[in-house]
């Protein structure tokens, strides 16, 4: 059992309790014990398992937030055509067909929620973070496979109280998903600001503990589990990047935390945390002294690395796939890491740039210009070595490339737009428009999402042990990125123009009323966009069952651990010892015998020299 | 019913696509693994840089689409700023854009995988491009901020001393304006005086400073071309933003906190309907943060005007006071007049 000792850095430790367990676990796969369905599929603590569990329910959520924005998208295409279809959903809150102002701001504050938390924290990191970390660092499974499941489940519990929020009288939260208070707190403010807004405030206390308990166990995982020969730098850019993205959870989440329970004390216990001189529904409330913007502080510290929470996953996996089908080693490994070191230290002090036109000192406002543009110069150098990886490479095209690919143009696309808004002086008028709509959505939540299908269309074989249909692929591919160009391009130019998010209907506005047309066709496309999306899910399940079965071990030709289990891994992942480490993760190039590249596990040939 | 047919429909299609894709895949094995990727290989390649090409097409029209359809010319000094640093921006991002675009899809079409390109060339870092493409961006970066840090600074620097002062409060989902009145003076106000009957603002009455402020509910503000304006921006009851598009500013209104936002404005709502040739043109002040259902309509709008047009108007207007005769203070003799008639547009406002 000498192979589950673990090395941090070259210095054997040995877990005893661990090995142990890990020792249990392989007897129990040499014996061909059964476990029970519930504690195989449910309540398990296979990693595997649990990232399933995790990506199947994101995919859930992905669906409905998704369904949300085509709905509310109908009501801004053609505020004067009523939709049958959308009363027989929506009921009441689409009462002739459509959408009550409302329910539409509710239906926003739900897309976002579910989108930014659900879809891109959980469905993304959770299911990767668990998937790749112990197969790739070549650990049996996570430090606490307890723990993790815990992180699931709790996962889930957020998820069921957010469900049932949508099914309140009034309707689930409505004020945005940043939630900001008095809207947020005051009753009177809002229908939305009722019970629907209590469950919203327990369902992400839930899910900050979900990921704290995920992310705790990810970073330990990384430091302490690495099998022999697998120092930090000889891991993957995956896990460098999902390791920065579980310290960004665990130090900023808890802020947020903090901020929901102030929110929710000063919603049911009269204190006035947020709250100061308000006239409300006919009268003055009694809270005096508190500070709305205070919230604000707190929700965008985690709310801005929240942001690279959602990034990194898509840089790490973007980045592997684009050397694996390259067949090329990514270009400058150790500045990749350099550069996620920087993002991840910049992440948390340029938050106040979401704050530049909340009467803030124009001072601070400066200081937080300053080192919003410095984020500009890691990605920029991100970029540059994914472009130079492809340079004079051999490039072999599938549908995780093409999604790789997408990836950086979209990245580049947003992130440009971005330094437009971290410059205070031009965020003053671009502030909460359009252009912040195209932004976020193009650098973050398209981008974001392309890291994901690139992560999923990878890895599916080895979580199902079966390929997703590459014709659906590259139908849903092409698609998707001409559709999200289509739809966001134009709102660049809506906000330019300063037509305000969050906006119901235009009509009345002198200023904007000429997007109406472009808005309507923007809708179309979003719905043939969400059709495709509906393409994926069906080829995703489809192919769990269905799909052409994985033959070999490897089928990308990559150099990293987890193509060296089995098809169908065990719960422990290596039957038998857990392979070492001898030399970093892209060590693509000749092998002497005719192919391009090396996995880890292959001993230096003698005189060659280890990777610096 | 139908809806469940048309479920079953879509599915069946989705089905039909699937065993297409997947027949393909196997009949690529039959045909030879090897001469079927290339083949998607080029397929593929080809396809990004037909996206690419189509992609600045596309950019071109849309440009063409959007051109009548923005902002006319900023209305105020800083705006003008605005507008030449957003156009500095604008190319220096522009050209990073087309360049590392351009070099994407030709990189991604340039390198495929073919008959003539069987391996890679194995080259994994050079210290010296990553420091060449740390420092340019880091010098852009410079540069973009030096440029903004001095607008900021600009657009934020305190009034000067001869601006006139107006109020500009948010609520659920109106804007109300205050005027200091002849004094040039704002009197105090206090949330728990509040009454939406006769004291919108909860104007201490007490304070005779109160006494001759104007107050206007029809979310229509008066300014002076060329004068100097400083906004004090509050709110009665959750966060608002004073958006104004046409002289590229923006303000949050935050209940319990003042926040404030000066400009001279420069060009008259007249002027501005010739400049844009539409008759119909108005400078509006939107809302900017959610504010509630009824955020999208909270509008607002300025008059930009000349001198003699303002004071021609501000004499026709009542003060606060005398329109509303509060109950707990005795009503000041002589100024009770004019009320019937803002009261009207009021309420033809408010419908």
């Amino acid at each position: 059992m000498n192979n589950a000792a673990i090395t941090l850095d070259g210095s054997h430790l040995s877990h005893p309790a661990i090995t142990n367990e890990h020792h249990a676990e392989e007897h129990h796969a040499h014996e061909h014990h059964e476990q029970h369905f519930v504690w195989k599929y449910i309540f398990s603590q296979d990693h595997k398992m649990i990232s399933k569990q995790f990506i199947i329910t994101g995919i859930i959520w992905a669906i409905i937030g998704a369904l949300f924005s085509v709905f509310f998208r109908l009501q801004l295409g053609f505020p004067d055509t009523s939709f049958p279809i959308m009363e027989k959903m929506l009921g009441e809150w689409a009462k002739g067909g459509k959408l009550t102002p409302e329910f539409y701001y509710a239906l926003v504050t739900m897309h976002g929620t579910i989108l930014v938390f659900f879809v891109l924290t959980a469905g993304l990191s959770g299911t990767f973070a668990n998937l790749l970390i112990p197969l790739q660092i070549g650990a049996r499974d996570m430090a606490s496979p307890f723990m993790n499941m815990l992180s699931y489940w709790f996962f889930f519990l957020s998820s069921i109280f957010m469900l049932v929020s949508l099914f309140v009288e009034t309707g689930p939260a409505s004020g945005g998903w940043t939630t900001y208070p008095p809207l947020s707190a005051l009753k009177e403010a809002s229908k939305g600001a009722g019970l629907g807004m209590d469950l919203w405030l327990i369902s992400m206390a839930l899910f900050v503990v979900s990921s704290l308990l995920g992310g705790l166990n990810y970073i330990s995982t990384v430091l302490n589990m690495r099998t022999k020969g697998m120092t930090m730098t000889r891991m993957p850019l995956t896990v460098w990047a999902l390791l920065f993205t579980a310290v960004l959870g665990v130090l900023s989440f808890p802020v947020l935390f903090s901020g929901f329970v102030l929110l929710i004390f000063d919603r049911n216990f009269g204190t006035s945390f947020y709250l100061s001189e308000i006239f409300i529904g006919g009268k003055a409330l009694s809270h005096i002294g508190g500070s709305a913007i205070l919230y604000q502080h707190l929700f965008w510290f985690l709310g801005h690395p929240e942001v690279y929470i959602i990034m990194l996953p898509g840089m790490g996996m973007a980045s592997e796939i684009l050397s694996i089908n390259s067949r090329k080693p990514i270009f400058g490994y150790f500045a990749m890491i350099i550069s996620l070191v920087g993002i991840t230290f910049l992440a948390f002090v340029v938050w106040a740039h979401h704050m530049f036109v909340t009467g803030m000192s124009p001072f601070l406002g400066s200081v937080f210009v300053l080192l919003t543009l410095c984020i500009a110069v890691p990605s920029a150098v991100k970029v540059f070595n994914w472009l130079t990886t492809l340079w004079r490479g051999n490039i072999r095209y599938n549908v995780q490339m093409c999604f790789a690919i997408g990836f950086v143009s979209l990245f580049i696309s947003g992130g440009l737009t971005g330094i437009f808004l971290g410059n205070s002086a031009l965020d003053i008028h671009l502030h909460d428009t359009y252009f912040v709509i195209a932004h976020f959505h193009i650098v973050m939540g398209v981008s974001g999402i392309f890291g994901m299908f690139a992560g999923i269309y990878h890895w599916f074989p080895k979580m199902f042990g079966r390929f997703l249909n590459s014709t659906l692929g590259y139908i849903h591919f092409f698609v998707t990125i001409i559709g999200a160009y289509l739809i966001f391009w134009p709102m660049h130019y809506e906000g330019i123009a300063g037509m305000p998010r969050r906006y119901y209907d235009i009509s009345s506005w002198q200023s904007f009323k000429q997007f109406q047309p472009i808005n309507g066709f923007i809708s179309i496309v979003s719905i043939i966009v969400f059709a495709v999306q509906l393409l994926f899910v069906f080829n995703f399940f489809f192919s769990i069952f269905r799909g052409r079965k994985m033959t070999t071990k490897n089928p990308w030709g990559a150099t990293t651990l987890e193509w060296t289990t089995d098809i169908h891994p065990i719960h422990g992942n290596w039957e038998g010892d857990i392979p070492e480490v001898h030399r970093w993760p892209y060590d693509y190039k000749d092998d002497g015998q005719g192919g391009d590249f090396i996995p880890q596990t292959v001993p230096l040939r003698p005189g060659e020299e280890n990777h610096k | 019913m139908a809806g469940f047919i048309i479920f079953l429909l879509v599915l069946l299609v989705f089905v039909i696509i699937y065993q297409i894709g997947k027949s393909s895949e196997l009949a690529s094995i039959i045909r030879g693994e090897e001469y079927v990727k290339l083949k998607t290989n080029r397929t593929i390649a080809s396809l990004f840089v037909i996206f690419f090409i189509l992609g600045i097409y596309g950019i071109w029209k849309c440009n063409e689409y959007f051109k009548g359809m923005m902002l006319p010319i900023a209305a105020c000094k800083t705006g003008e700023r605005y507008d030449s640093m957003f156009m500095v921006t604008l190319a220096v991002t522009g050209v990073v854009f087309f360049a590392t675009q351009a070099v994407l899809f030709w990189f991604a079409f340039k390198y495929q995988s073919s008959e003539k390109r069987k391996s890679s060339y194995f080259f994994s870092h050079s210290n010296s491009l990553e420091v060449i493409w740390t420092t340019i961006p880091a010098i852009a970066m410079t540069i973009l901020v030096a440029i903004g840090l001095r607008n900021w600074f600009e657009v934020t620097a305190p009034a000067p001393a001869n601006a006139m002062v107006v109020e500009i409060v948010g609520k659920q989902f109106n804007w109300l304006v205050r005027y200091p009145g002849k004094d040039n003076e704002l009197g105090v106000r206090d949330f728990r005086k509040i009454n939406d009957a006769n004291n919108v603002l909860g104007l201490d009455w007490s304070d005779p400073h109160n006494a001759d402020d104007i107050i206007s509910a029809t979310g229509e503000m008066h300014l002076v071309v060329n004068r100097p304006v400083k906004l004090l921006i509050g709110s009665r009851d959750v966060i608002h933003d004073v958006g104004l598009p046409h002289f590229r500013l923006k303000m949050d209104a935050v209940p319990g906190i003042s926040s404030t936002l000066s400009f001279t404005p420069t060009i008259t709502t007249t002027e501005m309907k010739t400049k844009t040739g539409n008759p119909d043109f108005v400078y509006e002040i939107a809302c900017d943060q959610l504010c509630g259902s009824g955020h999208y309509s909270m509008r607002g709008t300025i008059i930009v005007e000349t001198q003699e047009e303002y004071d021609a108007w501000m004499a026709k207007q009542p003060t606060y006071y005398s329109n509303n005769k509060p109950t707990e203070v005795k009503p000041v003799a002589g100024i009770s007049t004019e009320k019937t008639e803002p009261k009207a547009t009021e309420k033809a406002m408010i419908n």
